[in-house]
Protein backbone atom coordinates (compact mmCIF):
# COMPACT_ATOMS: atom_id res chain seq x y z
CA UNK A 1 0.00 0.00 0.00
CA UNK A 2 1.11 3.52 -0.64
CA UNK A 3 0.42 6.55 1.31
CA UNK A 4 0.10 9.79 0.23
CA UNK A 5 1.78 11.97 2.58
CA UNK A 6 0.49 15.32 2.72
CA UNK A 7 4.08 16.96 3.20
CA UNK A 8 5.88 14.46 1.71
CA UNK A 9 4.05 12.48 -1.23
CA UNK A 10 3.65 9.10 -1.48
CA UNK A 11 5.32 6.53 0.85
CA UNK A 12 5.59 3.05 1.12
CA UNK A 13 2.93 1.81 3.81
CA UNK A 14 6.04 -0.17 5.25
CA UNK A 15 7.62 3.04 6.29
CA UNK A 16 4.63 3.59 9.40
CA UNK A 17 3.37 2.09 12.48
CA UNK A 18 -0.15 1.25 12.10
CA UNK A 19 -2.51 2.61 15.32
CA UNK A 20 -6.01 1.62 14.59
CA UNK A 21 -9.03 3.50 14.43
CA UNK A 22 -9.10 7.75 14.01
CA UNK A 23 -11.51 8.28 17.09
CA UNK A 24 -8.32 7.20 19.03
CA UNK A 25 -7.93 10.72 18.39
CA UNK A 26 -11.19 11.86 20.64
CA UNK A 27 -9.83 11.07 24.44
CA UNK A 28 -12.23 11.46 26.97
CA UNK A 29 -12.40 14.10 29.96
CA UNK A 30 -10.85 11.59 32.42
CA UNK A 31 -12.68 14.11 35.17
CA UNK A 32 -16.16 14.20 33.69
CA UNK A 33 -19.03 11.89 35.08
CA UNK A 34 -19.02 8.55 34.00
CA UNK A 35 -15.49 8.71 32.90
CA UNK A 36 -14.95 4.96 33.90
CA UNK A 37 -17.43 4.10 31.10
CA UNK A 38 -16.18 6.49 28.73
CA UNK A 39 -12.58 5.08 28.98
CA UNK A 40 -13.59 2.26 28.62
CA UNK A 41 -15.60 2.40 25.29
CA UNK A 42 -12.44 4.16 24.12
CA UNK A 43 -9.78 1.68 25.31
CA UNK A 44 -11.71 -1.05 24.01
CA UNK A 45 -14.52 -1.51 22.03
CA UNK A 46 -14.19 -0.41 17.96
CA UNK A 47 -16.35 -0.31 15.27
CA UNK A 48 -13.97 -2.39 12.91
CA UNK A 49 -16.70 -1.96 9.74
CA UNK A 50 -15.87 -3.15 6.63
CA UNK A 51 -15.38 -0.81 3.70
CA UNK A 52 -14.34 2.90 4.70
CA UNK A 53 -12.13 3.48 7.66
CA UNK A 54 -10.86 6.32 9.01
CA UNK A 55 -7.18 5.13 11.17
CA UNK A 56 -3.78 6.84 12.75
CA UNK A 57 -0.18 5.72 10.75
CA UNK A 58 2.38 6.70 12.60
CA UNK A 59 5.70 7.75 10.41
CA UNK A 60 7.76 6.56 12.47
CA UNK A 61 11.14 5.51 9.49
CA UNK A 62 9.74 9.21 8.14
CA UNK A 63 9.01 12.59 9.29
CA UNK A 64 7.50 11.11 12.80
CA UNK A 65 3.94 12.79 11.87
CA UNK A 66 0.80 11.10 12.62
CA UNK A 67 -1.93 10.84 9.13
CA UNK A 68 -5.43 10.43 9.68
CA UNK A 69 -5.52 7.73 6.54
CA UNK A 70 -9.24 6.78 5.24
CA UNK A 71 -8.86 3.81 3.70
CA UNK A 72 -11.20 0.70 2.66
CA UNK A 73 -10.61 -2.53 4.67
CA UNK A 74 -12.46 -4.38 1.70
CA UNK A 75 -10.36 -2.95 -0.93
CA UNK A 76 -7.19 -1.46 0.75
CA UNK A 77 -7.90 1.73 -1.27
CA UNK A 78 -6.97 4.52 0.22
CA UNK A 79 -8.78 7.77 -0.67
CA UNK A 80 -8.08 10.00 1.43
CA UNK A 81 -5.10 11.32 3.90
CA UNK A 82 -4.39 14.51 6.29
CA UNK A 83 -2.02 15.06 9.09
CA UNK A 84 -3.13 13.95 12.62
CA UNK A 85 -2.48 17.26 13.67
CA UNK A 86 -4.70 19.39 11.85
CA UNK A 87 -7.80 16.70 12.49
CA UNK A 88 -7.53 16.96 16.21
CA UNK A 89 -7.12 20.68 15.96
CA UNK A 90 -10.58 21.01 14.34
CA UNK A 91 -12.35 18.42 17.01
CA UNK A 92 -10.10 20.67 19.64
CA UNK A 93 -8.16 18.04 21.04
CA UNK A 94 -5.17 20.07 20.09
CA UNK A 95 -4.16 23.82 20.63
CA UNK B 1 -24.32 -45.78 7.55
CA UNK B 2 -20.95 -45.62 9.33
CA UNK B 3 -17.45 -45.30 7.32
CA UNK B 4 -14.90 -47.91 8.11
CA UNK B 5 -12.61 -49.97 5.71
CA UNK B 6 -15.20 -52.77 5.41
CA UNK B 7 -17.35 -50.91 3.95
CA UNK B 8 -14.56 -49.36 1.50
CA UNK B 9 -14.42 -52.59 0.44
CA UNK B 10 -17.77 -52.95 -0.16
CA UNK B 11 -18.16 -50.27 -1.94
CA UNK B 12 -15.42 -50.75 -4.73
CA UNK B 13 -16.53 -54.26 -5.30
CA UNK B 14 -20.41 -52.84 -6.25
CA UNK B 15 -19.11 -49.82 -8.01
CA UNK B 16 -19.43 -47.30 -5.44
CA UNK B 17 -22.69 -46.73 -5.87
CA UNK B 18 -24.54 -47.37 -2.44
CA UNK B 19 -22.10 -43.73 -1.41
CA UNK B 20 -24.77 -41.44 -0.56
CA UNK B 21 -24.52 -37.22 0.13
CA UNK B 22 -22.88 -37.06 3.87
CA UNK B 23 -25.06 -34.53 4.52
CA UNK B 24 -28.67 -33.12 3.81
CA UNK B 25 -29.69 -30.03 1.88
CA UNK B 26 -32.70 -28.87 3.56
CA UNK B 27 -34.78 -26.10 3.78
CA UNK B 28 -35.44 -23.90 6.86
CA UNK B 29 -38.18 -24.54 9.06
CA UNK B 30 -39.86 -21.22 10.82
CA UNK B 31 -38.81 -21.89 14.02
CA UNK B 32 -35.90 -23.85 15.90
CA UNK B 33 -34.62 -24.00 19.38
CA UNK B 34 -31.34 -22.76 18.35
CA UNK B 35 -29.43 -22.04 15.56
CA UNK B 36 -25.69 -21.03 14.98
CA UNK B 37 -24.90 -18.97 12.77
CA UNK B 38 -21.70 -19.43 11.04
CA UNK B 39 -20.77 -23.03 9.31
CA UNK B 40 -17.79 -23.06 9.64
CA UNK B 41 -15.21 -25.05 12.28
CA UNK B 42 -16.57 -23.55 15.50
CA UNK B 43 -20.28 -23.59 14.09
CA UNK B 44 -20.56 -26.78 12.98
CA UNK B 45 -18.68 -28.27 16.23
CA UNK B 46 -21.53 -26.24 18.47
CA UNK B 47 -24.02 -28.04 16.74
CA UNK B 48 -22.37 -31.40 17.12
CA UNK B 49 -21.78 -31.19 20.38
CA UNK B 50 -25.36 -29.71 21.58
CA UNK B 51 -27.11 -32.32 19.55
CA UNK B 52 -24.38 -35.64 20.97
CA UNK B 53 -23.30 -33.96 24.09
CA UNK B 54 -25.96 -31.69 25.12
CA UNK B 55 -29.38 -34.27 24.06
CA UNK B 56 -30.42 -30.79 22.60
CA UNK B 57 -33.05 -30.72 19.59
CA UNK B 58 -34.04 -28.60 16.58
CA UNK B 59 -30.37 -27.07 15.47
CA UNK B 60 -30.17 -24.83 12.81
CA UNK B 61 -26.91 -24.16 11.46
CA UNK B 62 -26.56 -21.17 8.85
CA UNK B 63 -24.15 -20.30 6.42
CA UNK B 64 -23.81 -17.21 4.49
CA UNK B 65 -21.80 -19.35 1.78
CA UNK B 66 -20.90 -23.08 1.87
CA UNK B 67 -19.76 -24.65 5.10
CA UNK B 68 -15.97 -24.85 5.99
CA UNK B 69 -15.41 -21.66 3.02
CA UNK B 70 -14.24 -18.97 5.64
CA UNK B 71 -10.91 -19.60 8.37
CA UNK B 72 -11.59 -23.53 8.92
CA UNK B 73 -10.28 -23.67 4.89
CA UNK B 74 -7.64 -21.06 5.38
CA UNK B 75 -5.30 -22.03 8.48
CA UNK B 76 -2.60 -23.41 8.80
CA UNK B 77 -3.56 -26.86 10.56
CA UNK B 78 -1.72 -27.26 13.56
CA UNK B 79 -2.98 -28.62 16.85
CA UNK B 80 -1.27 -28.00 20.67
CA UNK B 81 -1.76 -26.39 23.95
CA UNK B 82 1.16 -24.44 24.78
CA UNK B 83 -0.31 -21.81 26.18
CA UNK B 84 0.96 -20.34 30.02
CA UNK B 85 -2.35 -18.37 31.20
CA UNK B 86 -4.47 -20.46 33.67
CA UNK B 87 -7.41 -18.76 31.85
CA UNK B 88 -6.18 -20.56 28.38
CA UNK B 89 -4.16 -23.41 29.22
CA UNK B 90 -7.23 -26.03 30.46
CA UNK B 91 -9.02 -24.58 27.72
CA UNK B 92 -6.37 -25.72 24.64
CA UNK B 93 -5.72 -28.74 26.67
CA UNK B 94 -9.35 -30.12 26.78
CA UNK B 95 -8.99 -29.38 22.97
CA UNK B 96 -6.42 -30.85 22.57
CA UNK B 97 -7.87 -34.43 23.96
CA UNK B 98 -11.34 -34.02 22.47
CA UNK B 99 -8.63 -33.54 19.40
CA UNK B 100 -6.95 -37.01 20.12
CA UNK B 101 -10.48 -39.45 20.16
CA UNK B 102 -12.16 -36.97 17.35
CA UNK B 103 -12.18 -39.49 14.50
CA UNK B 104 -13.23 -41.83 16.40
CA UNK B 105 -16.02 -39.72 17.98
CA UNK B 106 -17.50 -38.48 14.64
CA UNK B 107 -16.69 -41.71 12.44
CA UNK B 108 -14.42 -38.91 10.04
CA UNK B 109 -11.08 -39.24 9.08
CA UNK B 110 -9.46 -36.00 9.69
CA UNK B 111 -6.10 -37.25 9.60
CA UNK B 112 -5.36 -36.05 13.15
CA UNK B 113 -1.37 -36.53 12.91
CA UNK B 114 0.59 -35.97 16.08
CA UNK B 115 3.66 -35.28 14.83
CA UNK B 116 5.32 -32.74 17.73
CA UNK B 117 5.42 -28.93 17.75
CA UNK B 118 8.43 -27.78 18.67
CA UNK B 119 9.31 -23.96 19.51
CA UNK B 120 12.71 -23.13 19.35
CA UNK B 121 14.72 -21.39 21.95
CA UNK B 122 17.05 -18.86 20.69
CA UNK B 123 18.38 -17.15 23.91
CA UNK B 124 18.98 -17.52 27.78
CA UNK B 125 15.64 -15.00 28.57
CA UNK B 126 13.90 -17.20 25.95
CA UNK B 127 14.78 -20.46 27.54
CA UNK B 128 13.81 -19.01 31.11
CA UNK B 129 10.62 -18.06 29.45
CA UNK B 130 10.34 -21.53 27.82
CA UNK B 131 10.85 -23.11 31.15
CA UNK B 132 7.66 -21.89 32.68
CA UNK B 133 5.60 -21.77 30.08
CA UNK B 134 6.48 -25.95 30.13
CA UNK B 135 6.15 -25.82 33.72
CA UNK B 136 2.63 -24.37 33.70
CA UNK B 137 1.32 -26.96 31.00
CA UNK B 138 3.01 -29.69 33.26
CA UNK B 139 0.75 -28.42 35.72
CA UNK B 140 -3.01 -28.11 33.90
CA UNK B 141 -2.10 -31.84 32.52
CA UNK B 142 -0.71 -30.88 29.34
CA UNK B 143 2.96 -32.71 27.97
CA UNK B 144 6.09 -30.37 28.07
CA UNK B 145 9.83 -31.51 27.40
CA UNK B 146 12.86 -29.41 27.38
CA UNK B 147 15.07 -30.37 24.80
CA UNK B 148 18.82 -29.16 24.51
CA UNK B 149 20.47 -28.51 21.45
CA UNK B 150 21.69 -31.61 20.83
CA UNK B 151 18.30 -33.52 20.99
CA UNK B 152 16.92 -30.30 18.82
CA UNK B 153 19.64 -31.61 16.33
CA UNK B 154 19.19 -35.02 16.12
CA UNK B 155 15.70 -33.93 15.03
CA UNK B 156 15.96 -31.03 12.70
CA UNK B 157 19.46 -32.02 11.39
CA UNK B 158 18.91 -29.09 8.65
CA UNK B 159 18.27 -26.37 10.79
CA UNK B 160 20.60 -23.37 10.91
CA UNK B 161 21.84 -23.79 14.06
CA UNK B 162 24.64 -21.52 13.99
CA UNK B 163 22.97 -18.27 12.94
CA UNK B 164 25.08 -15.40 13.91
CA UNK B 165 22.46 -13.37 15.11
CA UNK B 166 19.94 -15.85 16.11
CA UNK B 167 22.05 -19.12 16.99
CA UNK B 168 19.60 -22.34 18.29
CA UNK B 169 19.93 -22.77 21.95
CA UNK B 170 17.10 -25.62 22.58
CA UNK B 171 13.80 -25.84 22.38
CA UNK B 172 10.24 -26.81 23.90
CA UNK B 173 8.51 -29.51 22.91
CA UNK B 174 5.49 -30.56 22.73
CA UNK B 175 4.71 -33.99 21.31
CA UNK B 176 0.89 -34.51 21.27
CA UNK B 177 0.83 -31.23 19.33
CA UNK B 178 0.67 -31.49 15.64
CA UNK B 179 -1.70 -31.24 12.50
CA UNK B 180 -4.72 -32.25 10.97
CA UNK B 181 -6.65 -32.12 7.64
CA UNK B 182 -8.60 -28.85 8.10
CA UNK B 183 -11.72 -29.46 5.78
CA UNK B 184 -12.16 -32.71 6.56
CA UNK B 185 -13.09 -31.06 10.35
CA UNK B 186 -15.89 -29.31 9.01
CA UNK B 187 -17.28 -31.29 6.67
CA UNK B 188 -16.95 -34.46 9.55
CA UNK B 189 -18.61 -32.29 12.54
CA UNK B 190 -21.36 -31.38 9.76
CA UNK B 191 -21.54 -34.78 8.93
CA UNK B 192 -21.70 -35.82 12.63
CA UNK B 193 -24.25 -32.72 13.06
CA UNK B 194 -26.46 -33.83 10.21
CA UNK B 195 -26.95 -37.50 11.19
CA UNK B 196 -28.25 -36.26 14.53
CA UNK B 197 -30.81 -34.04 12.94
CA UNK B 198 -28.82 -30.79 12.78
CA UNK B 199 -30.34 -28.73 9.52
CA UNK B 200 -27.08 -27.29 7.54
CA UNK B 201 -28.47 -24.57 5.30
CA UNK B 202 -25.99 -22.80 3.59
CA UNK B 203 -26.56 -19.67 0.84
CA UNK B 204 -28.23 -18.11 4.13
CA UNK B 205 -26.86 -14.99 5.14
CA UNK B 206 -28.23 -13.59 8.15
CA UNK B 207 -29.29 -9.84 7.43
CA UNK B 208 -30.29 -8.71 11.05
CA UNK B 209 -31.73 -9.87 14.04
CA UNK B 210 -35.19 -10.03 15.79
CA UNK B 211 -35.10 -8.70 18.85
CA UNK B 212 -38.59 -7.66 21.25
CA UNK B 213 -38.13 -6.34 24.72
CA UNK B 214 -34.54 -7.41 25.28
CA UNK B 215 -35.34 -10.75 23.94
CA UNK B 216 -34.21 -12.31 20.89
CA UNK B 217 -36.71 -14.12 18.84
CA UNK B 218 -34.73 -15.25 15.30
CA UNK B 219 -32.72 -14.14 12.63
CA UNK B 220 -33.81 -12.07 9.26
CA UNK B 221 -32.14 -14.11 6.49
CA UNK B 222 -31.83 -13.94 3.35
CA UNK B 223 -34.16 -16.99 2.78
CA UNK B 224 -36.97 -15.03 5.37
CA UNK B 225 -37.10 -14.77 8.95
CA UNK B 226 -36.01 -17.68 11.11
CA UNK B 227 -37.27 -18.08 14.69
CA UNK B 228 -35.11 -19.34 17.58
CA UNK B 229 -35.31 -19.62 21.18
CA UNK B 230 -31.75 -19.08 21.56
CA UNK B 231 -29.37 -18.20 18.72
CA UNK B 232 -25.40 -18.55 19.04
CA UNK B 233 -23.40 -16.50 16.96
CA UNK B 234 -19.92 -17.72 15.82
CA UNK B 235 -18.51 -16.09 12.85
CA UNK B 236 -14.72 -15.37 13.92
CA UNK B 237 -13.85 -12.41 11.34
CA UNK B 238 -16.88 -11.22 10.48
CA UNK B 239 -17.93 -11.17 14.53
CA UNK B 240 -17.87 -6.99 14.65
CA UNK B 241 -20.62 -6.84 11.34
CA UNK B 242 -22.79 -9.50 12.67
CA UNK B 243 -23.37 -8.75 15.89
CA UNK B 244 -23.62 -4.30 14.92
CA UNK B 245 -26.97 -5.57 13.60
CA UNK B 246 -27.89 -6.66 17.27
CA UNK B 247 -26.21 -3.20 18.26
CA UNK B 248 -23.15 -4.10 19.93
CA UNK B 249 -19.60 -3.08 19.58
CA UNK B 250 -16.94 -5.18 19.98
CA UNK B 251 -13.37 -5.45 21.80
CA UNK B 252 -12.48 -6.90 18.62
CA UNK B 253 -10.48 -5.67 15.01
CA UNK B 254 -10.58 -7.59 11.78
CA UNK B 255 -6.82 -8.32 10.65
CA UNK B 256 -5.37 -10.44 7.52
CA UNK B 257 -3.36 -13.45 8.48
CA UNK B 258 -1.74 -14.92 5.11
CA UNK B 259 -0.71 -18.35 5.07
CA UNK B 260 1.42 -20.15 2.33
CA UNK B 261 2.17 -24.08 1.28
CA UNK B 262 5.19 -24.79 -1.10
CA UNK B 263 5.22 -27.63 -4.05
CA UNK B 264 5.25 -31.18 -2.67
CA UNK B 265 8.31 -32.55 -1.10
CA UNK B 266 9.42 -36.24 -0.19
CA UNK B 267 9.28 -36.08 3.71
CA UNK B 268 12.06 -33.47 4.84
CA UNK B 269 10.06 -32.09 8.46
CA UNK B 270 8.40 -34.48 10.37
CA UNK B 271 6.77 -32.07 13.04
CA UNK B 272 5.86 -29.08 13.61
CA UNK B 273 8.33 -25.73 13.93
CA UNK B 274 8.55 -22.05 15.22
CA UNK B 275 10.66 -19.66 15.28
CA UNK B 276 11.77 -18.28 18.07
CA UNK B 277 13.23 -14.73 16.77
CA UNK B 278 10.94 -14.10 14.36
CA UNK B 279 7.47 -14.91 12.91
CA UNK B 280 7.52 -18.24 11.52
CA UNK B 281 5.87 -21.64 11.96
CA UNK B 282 5.92 -24.60 9.37
CA UNK B 283 4.77 -28.11 8.96
CA UNK B 284 5.15 -29.98 6.05
CA UNK B 285 1.42 -31.90 5.15
CA UNK B 286 0.51 -35.38 4.12
CA UNK B 287 1.10 -34.42 0.33
CA UNK B 288 4.17 -33.22 0.91
CA UNK B 289 3.79 -29.21 0.68
CA UNK B 290 5.54 -26.97 3.30
CA UNK B 291 2.78 -24.92 4.52
CA UNK B 292 3.98 -22.11 6.57
CA UNK B 293 2.98 -18.76 7.97
CA UNK B 294 3.95 -15.69 10.00
CA UNK B 295 2.28 -13.09 11.12
CA UNK B 296 -0.76 -10.93 10.53
CA UNK B 297 -0.31 -7.73 7.96
CA UNK B 298 -1.53 -5.41 11.22
CA UNK B 299 -3.78 -2.99 9.64
CA UNK B 300 -7.83 -3.60 9.76
CA UNK B 301 -8.73 -5.72 7.43
CA UNK B 302 -11.90 -8.07 5.77
CA UNK B 303 -9.76 -8.86 2.37
CA UNK B 304 -9.11 -12.14 2.69
CA UNK B 305 -5.67 -10.98 0.91
CA UNK B 306 -2.53 -9.56 2.19
CA UNK B 307 0.36 -7.35 1.03
CA UNK B 308 4.09 -8.32 0.09
CA UNK B 309 6.11 -6.59 2.98
CA UNK B 310 4.48 -9.63 5.17
CA UNK B 311 5.23 -12.31 2.58
CA UNK B 312 9.01 -10.71 2.56
CA UNK B 313 9.05 -10.75 5.98
CA UNK B 314 7.66 -14.84 6.60
CA UNK B 315 9.90 -15.62 4.05
CA UNK B 316 12.94 -13.72 5.52
CA UNK B 317 11.73 -15.59 8.99
CA UNK B 318 12.50 -19.14 7.09
CA UNK B 319 15.30 -18.44 5.41
CA UNK B 320 17.53 -17.71 8.66
CA UNK B 321 16.16 -20.46 10.68
CA UNK B 322 15.81 -23.39 7.45
CA UNK B 323 17.64 -22.40 4.39
CA UNK B 324 16.88 -25.10 2.58
CA UNK B 325 13.81 -23.58 1.95
CA UNK B 326 15.32 -20.98 -0.44
CA UNK B 327 15.62 -24.16 -3.05
CA UNK B 328 11.81 -24.59 -2.55
CA UNK B 329 8.81 -23.13 -5.03
CA UNK B 330 5.62 -21.60 -3.51
CA UNK B 331 3.05 -23.25 -4.63
CA UNK B 332 -0.09 -20.74 -2.98
CA UNK B 333 -0.58 -17.67 -0.53
CA UNK B 334 -3.94 -17.03 0.83
CA UNK B 335 -5.23 -15.03 3.57
CA UNK B 336 -7.58 -15.24 6.15
CA UNK B 337 -10.14 -12.52 8.32
CA UNK B 338 -9.09 -13.17 12.13
CA UNK B 339 -11.10 -11.96 15.08
CA UNK B 340 -8.01 -9.75 17.04
CA UNK B 341 -9.30 -9.44 20.20
CA UNK B 342 -8.30 -6.63 22.84
CA UNK B 343 -6.10 -9.31 24.71
CA UNK B 344 -5.41 -12.19 22.14
CA UNK B 345 -7.79 -14.10 23.67
CA UNK B 346 -11.37 -15.64 22.95
CA UNK B 347 -14.81 -14.47 24.19
CA UNK B 348 -17.33 -17.48 24.51
CA UNK B 349 -20.28 -15.59 26.74
CA UNK B 350 -23.84 -14.69 27.02
CA UNK B 351 -24.54 -11.06 25.60
CA UNK B 352 -27.05 -8.59 27.11
CA UNK B 353 -29.54 -9.56 25.12
CA UNK B 354 -31.74 -12.52 26.32
CA UNK B 355 -30.96 -15.90 23.99
CA UNK B 356 -28.33 -13.99 22.32
CA UNK B 357 -25.12 -15.79 22.74
CA UNK B 358 -21.44 -14.89 21.36
CA UNK B 359 -18.11 -16.91 20.36
CA UNK B 360 -14.92 -15.30 19.02
CA UNK B 361 -12.46 -13.21 19.22
CA UNK B 362 -10.18 -16.23 18.46
CA UNK B 363 -7.07 -14.21 16.78
CA UNK B 364 -4.94 -16.73 15.30
CA UNK B 365 -5.89 -19.59 17.18
CA UNK B 366 -8.75 -20.52 16.26
CA UNK B 367 -8.00 -23.98 14.77
CA UNK B 368 -7.11 -25.85 17.46
CA UNK B 369 -9.00 -24.55 19.85
CA UNK B 370 -12.30 -25.85 17.04
CA UNK B 371 -13.21 -28.98 19.34
CA UNK B 372 -13.42 -27.08 22.68
CA UNK B 373 -15.16 -23.89 21.55
CA UNK B 374 -17.84 -26.14 20.36
CA UNK B 375 -18.15 -27.70 23.34
CA UNK B 376 -17.99 -24.98 25.72
CA UNK B 377 -20.73 -23.33 23.54
CA UNK B 378 -23.13 -25.78 23.78
CA UNK B 379 -22.35 -25.94 27.11
CA UNK B 380 -23.01 -22.39 27.26
CA UNK B 381 -26.19 -22.78 24.99
CA UNK B 382 -27.37 -25.40 26.60
CA UNK B 383 -27.28 -25.11 30.17
CA UNK B 384 -26.59 -20.52 30.23
CA UNK B 385 -23.94 -21.73 32.66
CA UNK B 386 -19.98 -21.66 31.27
CA UNK B 387 -17.54 -24.55 31.04
CA UNK B 388 -15.40 -25.00 33.72
CA UNK B 389 -12.64 -24.84 31.06
CA UNK B 390 -14.23 -21.63 29.32
CA UNK B 391 -15.28 -19.17 32.63
CA UNK B 392 -12.41 -16.42 31.58
CA UNK B 393 -13.72 -15.93 28.32
CA UNK B 394 -15.87 -13.57 29.59
CA UNK B 395 -17.27 -10.17 27.67
CA UNK B 396 -16.72 -7.94 31.14
CA UNK B 397 -13.19 -8.62 31.18
CA UNK B 398 -12.29 -6.33 30.03
CA UNK B 399 -14.38 -3.48 31.61
CA UNK B 400 -13.55 -5.38 34.72
CA UNK B 401 -9.47 -5.68 33.99
CA UNK B 402 -9.48 -9.52 34.07
CA UNK B 403 -7.53 -9.61 30.40
CA UNK B 404 -5.63 -12.64 29.23
CA UNK B 405 -3.12 -11.35 27.62
CA UNK B 406 -0.72 -14.14 27.05
CA UNK B 407 1.76 -11.50 24.93
CA UNK B 408 1.41 -9.00 27.74
CA UNK B 409 0.99 -6.35 24.43
CA UNK B 410 -2.30 -4.54 26.07
CA UNK B 411 -5.12 -3.33 24.18
CA UNK B 412 -3.45 -3.13 20.72
CA UNK B 413 -4.73 -5.98 18.22
CA UNK B 414 -2.37 -5.97 15.69
CA UNK B 415 0.17 -7.26 18.48
CA UNK B 416 -1.20 -9.85 19.51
Amino acid sequence: MIINHPLLGPCDAQEFIYKGDARLIDRPDGMIEGAEAAFFDYAYLRDNPAGQHRELWFHEQGDRSWLVVTRNTVTHEITHVELARDVARKSGQSA
Amino acid sequence: MPYSGFRVIKEALSGHKGWTPAWRDPEPKPHYDIIIIGGGGHGLATAYYLAKEFSQHKIAVIEKGWIGGGNVGRNTTIIRSNYLLDGNEPFYEFSLRLWEGLEQDFNYNAMVSQRGILNLIHSDAQRDAYIRRGNAMLLNGADAELLSVEQVRREYPFLNFEDARFPIKGGLAQRRGGTVRHDAVAWGYARGADSRGVDIIQNCEVTGFRIENGQCKGVETSRGFIGAAKVGVAVAGNSSRVMAQAGMRLPIESHVLQAFVSEGLKPVLPGVITFGAGHFYCSQSDKGGLVFGGDIDGYNSYAQRGNLPVVEDVIEGGMALFPGLGRVRLLRMWGGVMDMSMDGSPIIDRTHIDGLYFNGGWCYGGFKATPASGWCFAHLLATDTPHPTATAYRFDRFEKGRMIDEKGMGAQPNLH
